[in-house]
């Protein structure tokens, strides 16, 4: 393991993935404000099917606004606007009429902190189903027993399903919202620094399963750990803050293409730790 | 010489110290005092009879049971209108609206309506419920005008309740594709519930209490036999403590400082209650 290194690239058999033919996200000059501040700028950026996709960037570069696009976590900010076009599976996503509830089924978040419910481990897994309408017992438990088993979590907690989810660590909590999230088969799974909360061996443990979840899922994830970034991901996008404080898009490609020959100067320092 | 002015600094910190935790002490004078008052004057008539007969001889002889009766039906008169009126505003003023005039009118006329005088919601309740709607002088149109003045403090703490649910809950939830409502009903509201209870609580004690309003809307003495409708009239106990204090001539004292004895052990429960609840939600 060359742990020394600061750059660790990521050489899996898919290394070479690149977001051609049918992207399954799209974003096309998209444009996003809260109130007068420009958050993120003029940015373009195609994520292909069963890759995961890592936005790295310095703080406040905008990376988590930005994935927020995808499943429209920006409207719960009262001042948030959008300009542009963002797609899922070729459909604007922001045009009037989307169904936002159906969108975010479709397309699932995992947040930064880990934040399962204040219910027992069944009933987490389970809520998002239930509120769907699968009320059978045989189901749910089905549902449970798979979404958990994909979340590489049930041997630790198949004996304790009825014990709070607060109650297991946080390298759990996070499996378990992960669990929470597969449960209400989604295609694309969204990750939000989903590691930073995490101890070193907590974290390795989620970017195996992302791995894993990345044959059958598209993921993409924001980090700003850029050994993570390495390590797990085939696409990356750097994003930088611009002159005007607006976060915008400096350089998209593959892990292994930005990381060992990046072509812009910026990138270059960045992930070789000149700043940020 | 700066060892001194230190010195003179820490004796300042402790008379400092001292001071404030006489002022604090004080609030537990009274409260201990009015109690013991009570307990020695007081305690001498009660008795199996006192709980459970109605009053004899204007209230010197016999018991109190129709006033114990109606003020636990006042009570849970006011709870019915104002807990689900105050949970639905709350969940309204909370989770879907804006700041904009309309909220701001919304929250000044919530403020407004804890600063009106109870005597105010007397009259108020005796226009609208006893003689706009026509329920005339009753245990239903005296119940309402009390939700109506309790409404303020259901949502108020409603709101609050529902405000310091953790966002990270909400985002989690809707992060599955789970409607907003389906996450105010499933996620926010349970987790906010200790606080809406315990508001409720306090807002039905509190309503134990009220004497001026329930003179105007149907509050009476003496009734004959215990309220069987939620249109009779009816005695609460504020209003019979008033009476036998104020206006019944040659009143045992015993008899006086027993109906308050009463009253503030049933307001003092309910305290007691909202505060079990409280720790509870807290410990969960």
């Amino acid at each position: 393991m060359n742990q020394v290194s600061m750059v660790t690239v990521n050489n899996k058999n898919n290394a070479n993935v690149q977001p051609e033919g049918e992207a399954r996200l799209r974003m096309e000059n998209v444009n996003l404000y809260y109130g007068e501040f420009h958050a993120v700028k003029d940015i373009s950026l195609d994520i292909s099917s069963s890759s995961i996709t890592a936005i790295i960037g310095p703080s406040g570069c905008g990376k988590s606004s930005l994935l927020r696009l995808f499943n429209r976590m920006n409207d719960l900010i009262p001042s948030a606007r959008i300009e542009g076009l963002v797609e899922f599976d070729g459909v604007d996503i922001y045009q009037p009429g989307i169904d936002v509830v159906e969108l975010r089924k479709r397309v699932g978040m995992v947040f930064q902190k880990p934040n399962p419910f204040p219910m027992s481990i069944y009933d987490n897994v389970c809520f998002g189903p239930r509120r769907h309408g699968i009320r059978n017992k045989r189901a749910l438990d089905d549902i449970v027993e798979k979404s958990l088993i994909q979340a590489a979590l049930w041997d630790e907690v198949k004996d304790k399903l009825d014990q709070s989810g607060l109650s297991i660590s946080g390298g759990q909590q996070q499996r378990l919202c992960i669990a929470r999230v597969l449960a209400v088969e989604p295609e694309v799974i969204l990750m939000d620094e989903p590691c930073s909360a995490l101890d070193p061996i907590a974290t390795l443990k989620i970017e195996d399963l992302m791995r894993t979840l990345s044959a059958s899922y598209t993921i993409v994830i924001v980090t700003h750990n850029m050994q993570q970034a390495a390590r797990v991901s085939d696409m990356t996008a750097f994003l930088m803050v611009g002159d005007d404080r607006a976060g915008m898009l400096v350089e998209y490609g593959q892990t292994s293409e930005i990381f060992t020959n990046p072509k812009n100067k910026k990138t270059e320092d960045y992930i070789t730790g000149r700043f940020g | 010489m700066e060892i001194k002015n230190i010195k003179s600094r820490y004796l300042t910190q402790r008379v400092a110290i001292v001071i404030l935790a006489v002022s604090a002490l004080l609030v537990i004078i009274p409260v201990i005092g009015i109690i013991i008052y009570m307990i020695a004057n007081g305690y001498s008539s009660l008795n199996w009879e006192f709980l459970t007969a109605s009053p004899a001889q204007a209230g010197k002889a016999g018991g109190i049971l129709p006033a114990i009766l109606g003020t636990v039906y006042l009570m849970l008169g006011t709870i019915l209108f104002a807990l689900p009126v105050g949970i639905m505003a709350g969940v309204y003023l909370s989770e879907y609206t804006r700041a904009n005039w309309l909220t701001r009118l919304i929250n000044m006329a919530i403020i407004n309506l804890a600063g009106v005088p109870s005597i105010v919601f007397g009259l108020f309740g005796l226009a609208v419920f006893v003689l706009g709607l026509n329920l005339g002088m009753s245990l239903l149109a005296a119940s309402l005008t009390l939700a109506a003045q309790a409404l303020a403090m259901t949502i108020t703490t409603s709101r609050e309740a529902i405000i310091a649910v953790p966002k990270e809950y909400r985002e989690g939830s809707l992060a599955i594709g789970v409607s907003k409502w389906q996450t105010i009903r499933h996620i926010v509201l349970p987790q906010a519930s200790p606080g809406i209870l315990t508001g409720a609580i306090l807002a039905m004690s509190r309503a134990a209490g009220e004497t001026a309003p329930i003179i105007v809307v149907g509050a009476a003495f003496l009734v004959g036999g215990l309220p069987v409708s939620p249109f009779d009239r009816f005695m609460a106990l504020p209003y019979h403590l008033y009476t036998v204090s104020a206006h019944i001539p040659g009143m045992p004292g015993e008899i006086k400082w027993g109906v308050a004895l009463v009253l503030i052990a049933m307001v003092l429960f309910f305290n007691m209650l909202a505060g079990i609840v409280r720790i509870k939600a807290r410990k969960r």
